[in-house]
Order: structure tokens, then sequence, then C-alpha cells
């Protein structure tokens, strides 16, 4: 493997591509369970990163796995790992201690249809909520979602480069058909790949506070092992990263904790429009039921019916401004997912008087362009 | 004593938040003087622990900490010993933390000869949450959770890890504190597989008050009558041994470490 070491156009499987971009981005720590349709992105990172001085770990479960990213995480290594709906259940405690020690890392889901082992092989969008409130505990999460095998080499980097930027988990959302699909991809030359790097810390290591934050809201990091003495701490803890049980203290962690995302939401959000400009129709989608959805534009388009398709990169936070300002200019919503409405679910909170149709599908499918149109023209003819 | 192990120790908030009695000072001052001994710098060392009594040690130190969540101290420790194999890297954790929440992550750390130290306090029942009964309370013991007697056995967590092919693992307990700072010590010495000490230990305020066991001295007591040396042990029959702390060396082989196999594996 390793085909990104060169810049130049490959034809590459999803998996592989999100696993290519996460060595560009410099991450050199996997900790991982095997689990269908994620697995070719551990095998990857099993072949590759001792070819860059990295490890690859299989550990006994998926708990383990998150539990050593956020370690290894600590020592100032980019790490990261995978798996698919059932693995995301599984390390839902170890998310939110990834978001309150502040540990970048990266949280790669193929999504597959549940519930429970459901169907193990077959695609669908169930994990659109867990990945938001899978943990307990107020909290923000940063979610990115490609639609091409390119998107998954482009978003993998974002995700560490926001991972990095605001020291919090990131979730790369992709699905059994994004992941397992091979097209061509471009990989640009390497000094044309952005790639960030988290604060480090300065001054005096006696004085240094692990948890004491900049005008932006993170805090500068130290590795373990650095004359900066750190503390990562999963309770409620005081700048000095010792415990804190303190009401006033707990609740400013847990805004802060919020608000180094939320103040940056308009950077974060990332989306792609098409034929908005003039649609009175708009349907809004992700992952692999943005293809289905170009598609049933493309025909209404050619029978005149105005359909324009926002595409979500960014899930969460949820670009609520960009949604309320494309719901805004059109009649009629349609949202295709492969789940019963996650995502709509979430659009419906600002959509007002607009009315949103779900299309939906179980059955480990994908979506049709038939199914958007056979809805369509029915909301038409009413 | 010749070490006092204070410049690991954050005194300005002493006094340790443990009941009177409990046995987890005397595991953290040998833990210290061990650290002492050989001359570790407080840069070079992280202590990982989870969410328990001893889960609460690394409150009091002043090297590098990762306090984590229930039982997953030693998957947090591994992956900090992978991507910097230059610490030395400490898991403390209870017997509700490491040997029943935690368990599945122990085994199979010791399996693969992870190059950590693990430090485990066993005082045979959850003491944090009231005293409620773990994977190594005994047969009939009485807790919050089990008022008329155990009904299940505990795991001999020492010959667990042993079995599952930890090349250091030794048992020893709070009576004998040179012990637990010499093993300790033995196991910084070693640098590289997984290396265990497990230390018996006692929670006068939950399983003491619970089984009408004396006071702290009392089962201290207690815990020197029933203690007897391995390799005496070996001599006995398991009749003779019902009822006994077998401690001392279970294993002391030079197994290589993870890192050193994953190196050779990977040919960097």
């Amino acid at each position: 493997m390793m085909f990104a070491s060169k810049e130049g156009r490959y034809f590459l499987q999803g998996n592989i591509a999100v696993g290519e971009a996460a060595i560009m981005s410099g991450a050199r720590f996997f900790a991982g369970y095997p689990i269908t349709p994620s697995s070719e992105i551990a095998e990857h990172a099993s072949v590759s990163l001792p070819d860059v001085g990295g490890t690859y770990i299989q550990m006994e479960d998926e708990i383990g796995s998150i539990a050593a990213v956020i370690g290894a995480s600590m020592t100032g290594v980019k790490a990261y790992t995978a798996t698919s709906g059932p693995g995301i259940s599984l390390m839902g405690e170890n998310i939110g201690l990834a978001c309150m020690v502040e540990a970048p890392c990266v949280i790669i889901t193929v999504q597959r249809a549940g519930p429970s082992t459901g169907l193990a092989t077959k695609p669908a969008q169930g994990d659109f909520l867990q990945i938001r409130h899978g943990t307990h505990g107020d909290h923000m999460i940063i979610a990115l979602s490609p639609a091409s095998v390119q998107e998954c080499f482009d978003l993998t980097i974002q995700a560490f480069n926001f991972s990095e930027r605001f020291r919090c988990p990131v979730f790369l959302v992709l699905d059994g058909i994004i992941g397992k699909m091979y097209e061509t991809v471009e990989i640009p030359k390497r000094d044309k790949i952005e790639i960030v790097n988290r604060k480090k810390a300065t001054g005096q290591p006696e004085k240094f506070q692990p948890y004491k934050t900049d005008e932006d809201l993170v805090p500068p990091f130290a590795p373990f092992g650095s004359s900066f003495i750190a503390r990562a701490n999963g309770s409620g803890h005081g700048i000095d990263g010792y415990p804190s049980a303190d009401a006033n203290n707990h609740e400013q962690l847990v805004y802060r904790l919020i608000n180094k995302i939320e103040r940056y939401k308009e950077e974060i959000s990332l989306f792609k429009k098409f034929n908005t400009s003039d649609a009175d129709i708009l349907m809004i989608s992700y992952g692999c039921s943005v293809r289905p959805a170009m598609a049933a534009m493309k025909k209404a388009r050619e029978e005149g019916i105005k359909v324009g398709v926002l595409q979500l990169q960014t899930l969460w936070p949820f670009p609520i401004d960009i949604i309320k300002s494309f719901i805004s200019k059109v009649r009629l919503v349609l949202i295709p997912e492969l789940s019963l409405g996650q995502l709509k679910s979430e659009i419906i909170k600002y959509s007002k008087d607009i009315p949103v149709i779900g299309i939906n599908k179980l059955g480990g499918i994908s979506i049709q362009p038939e199914d958007i149109l056979n809805v369509l023209y029915k909301e038409i003819a009413k | 004593m010749k070490y006092n192990g204070k410049k690991y120790i954050k005194k300005e908030l002493l006094p340790f938040f443990w009941c009177p009695g409990c046995g987890n000072g005397i595991i953290f001052a040998a833990m210290t003087r061990a650290m002492e001994e050989n001359n570790l710098k407080k840069k070079d060392i992280v202590a990982v622990t989870g969410i328990g009594c001893w889960g609460k040690a690394d409150d009091y130190l002043t090297t590098h900490a990762f306090h984590g969540t229930h039982g997953r101290a030693i998957p947090v420790a591994t992956g900090v010993k992978l991507a910097n194999p230059l610490l030395n890297v400490f898991a403390l954790v209870g017997d509700g933390d490491g040997a029943t929440i935690g368990g599945n992550h122990l085994i199979h750390a010791a399996r693969r000869n992870i190059d950590i130290i693990v430090v485990m306090s066993n005082n045979l029942n959850y003491g944090m949450t009231g005293g409620q009964y773990s994977g190594t309370t005994p047969y009939s013991s009485i807790t919050s959770t089990s008022r008329t007697g155990h009904v299940e056995d505990g795991f001999d967590v020492s010959s667990l890890v042993k079995s599952a092919g930890a090349g250091y693992v030794a048992k020893t307990t709070i009576a004998n504190p040179r012990m637990i700072q010499k093993f300790i010590s033995k196991a910084i010495k070693k640098k590289y597989g997984f290396r265990f000490i497990e230390i018996i230990s006692i929670c006068p305020t939950h399983y003491g008050k619970y089984n009408k066991m004396n006071n702290a001295v009392g089962m201290i007591k207690d815990i020197k009558q029933r203690t007897i040396n391995i390799k005496k042990a070996e001599q006995l029959s398991p009749k003779e041994l019902e009822n006994k702390i077998i401690v001392g060396e279970y294993n002391d082989q030079n197994i290589e470490g993870y890192i050193q196999r994953y190196r050779k594996k990977i040919n960097k």
C-alpha cells in the first residue's frame, strides 16, 4: 500500500484513501479492532505505519482501542482508529474521555445497518445521532462525512487538522458504500496540503498549567515526557489538571469544551451546493445518499423541475445557519438517507412551515434515484 | 529508610483522601521510594489511573499523569508506551478497575507482554462505592451486595496474569512495605515486558466492617498470619494452603517485551 507517498492520480478504495490521507496528515499511531466494513483501514495502517516509524496495534476490543488512541495522543502523536456502528457504541464512554482530557484524535466510522449486529456487510447511515449523543454529558463533537473517494482523502486531512486545532476527537463518517467503493483520486503534492499541528506549550515549564487556555479557548499542549509536566484528567479538573468538584469550575469547563468548537462553527461547516441558486425544491443529503440525490436532480431538471442539492460534509456541529438559509428559499425539502430519518429529525427543528419529506430505506440497499423521483412527483402533484 | 520518595509527592494535596487504616498510603509510599531508588526523572514517568480508591493515587503525584475511565488504565497506558517507548509507564489499578471491569485488558496486556508496570492494590471489594463485591472478593465474604455471603470465588489475580504470559509477576501485602518497594523497584529495573505487582490491601471501612474483622491493625495482623512465601507454599497441599495469601515472585523471566518483538517483526 502507501500510494500517496507521491502525488498523482490513483484508483483507490474509499477506506484506503482514508488510510493514505491519515499518514499524510502525520498520523503515526493506530489502535483498532477489526469490523466490517472498515477493516481495510486497519489493514492499511498495519502495513503502512511501520514504514513511516509509526505503530499499529490490534486491541482486544473497541474500548481498549479508543483508550490506546487517547493515551498515544497525549504523548503528542497523531492517532486514529476505525470501526463501524457497533464499535462506536462500545467506544461511547471513552469518546467523552477524549473530549474531557482534550486528546486530539480521529475516529472513523464506516456505517453499517443496525441495530445490533444488523446486516454486517451492508451500508446504512444510522450512526448520525450516536456520534453526536453516544457519550453522556454535555459536550460538542466535530463530524465530517465524505461522499466520494476523493472526499475520503480530503476530509481525512481536514479531520486531523480540526482535531489538532481544537484538541478534540473528530469523527470521519463513511458508510459501507463510500468505504468500499473504488474511484480515481487526485493526490496533490505534499507541500500543497495544509497540515495543522496542535499548539505547543511555551514559557517556563515549572509554571505550566495543562488546562490553561489561550484566547481561542484551546489549551496549549505538552506531551507526556516533556519537562512541562502534563496531567490529563477525565474527572472534573481545574486548569492545573488536578481534580475539582467545584460547581462553578465544572460549569466553566463544560461550556469551554463546547464553545471552543461552537465559536468556530462557520469555519468548520463544510458543504457543497448543486443547482441551488434557482431551485425551489431542495434535497439535503450526505455520504452515500448524495449520488442518488444528484441523479434524481439531473432527471428532474431535464423535466423542468427546479431541484437543487445541498451536500453536508460537516454533520456536527450541525450547520444550523446554512440549513436555515438554504431552506428559506425553497418550497419543499427532501432528505434522502439510509436511516429512518436521523438527519431529518435535526433539520425539522429549523424548517418552520416548509414541508420536509424523508426518503428512507432499510435493508442495507442504496437509495435509488427512482425512490427519490417517486416521492418528488407525488409531492409536486399534491 | 534510605529513600523517602518526596520529590514525586504533591505535598500541597496531602493528607490523602483515603480512609484511616486504608492500605493505599503504604503502597503509595513504597512505590515513590522505588521510583527514587531507580533515580527516575519525574518527566520520564507517566502514571495512568482509572476509577476507584487506588485510582486517586495520581492526584498525589508530581509526575505526568492520566486519570481516565473505570477499567481502562491498562489500554491507555498501552497507547502511551507504544507512542513513546522511552517513558516509564505505570498503570495503577485496584481489583475492581484492573481485575473486574478491566479484566479483559489485563489478560491481553499480559499476553502481549506490553512494556508497562501495573501496580494493583487489591482490597477485595469496591471501596469507593460503598463496599460491594468485586472480582477478587472471596467466597462467603459479606459485602454490601452479598449480605448473606458471597456466592462466587474470587480471582487469584497473580496466577491469572502469570498464565496469561506476563514476564514478571509478584505478589505481596501491605504488611510488608519493604517487599512492595523491592518488587516495584525490580520491575522498574527490568525495563521491558509486562510487569505486574499485586498488593493485598485492606479496607477497614467496608470489607472489615461487614466481615466483623478487627480494625486496621487487626486486619494487618490477620494478613500476616495468613501470609506464606511462594517457595514454602510449593511444598504444601491445596488443603493446607486454604485461606493462605501466597506472596513472592510468581514469574521472573526475561521474555522479550512487545516493543522489541514488534520492531523485529517489522524490521525497523
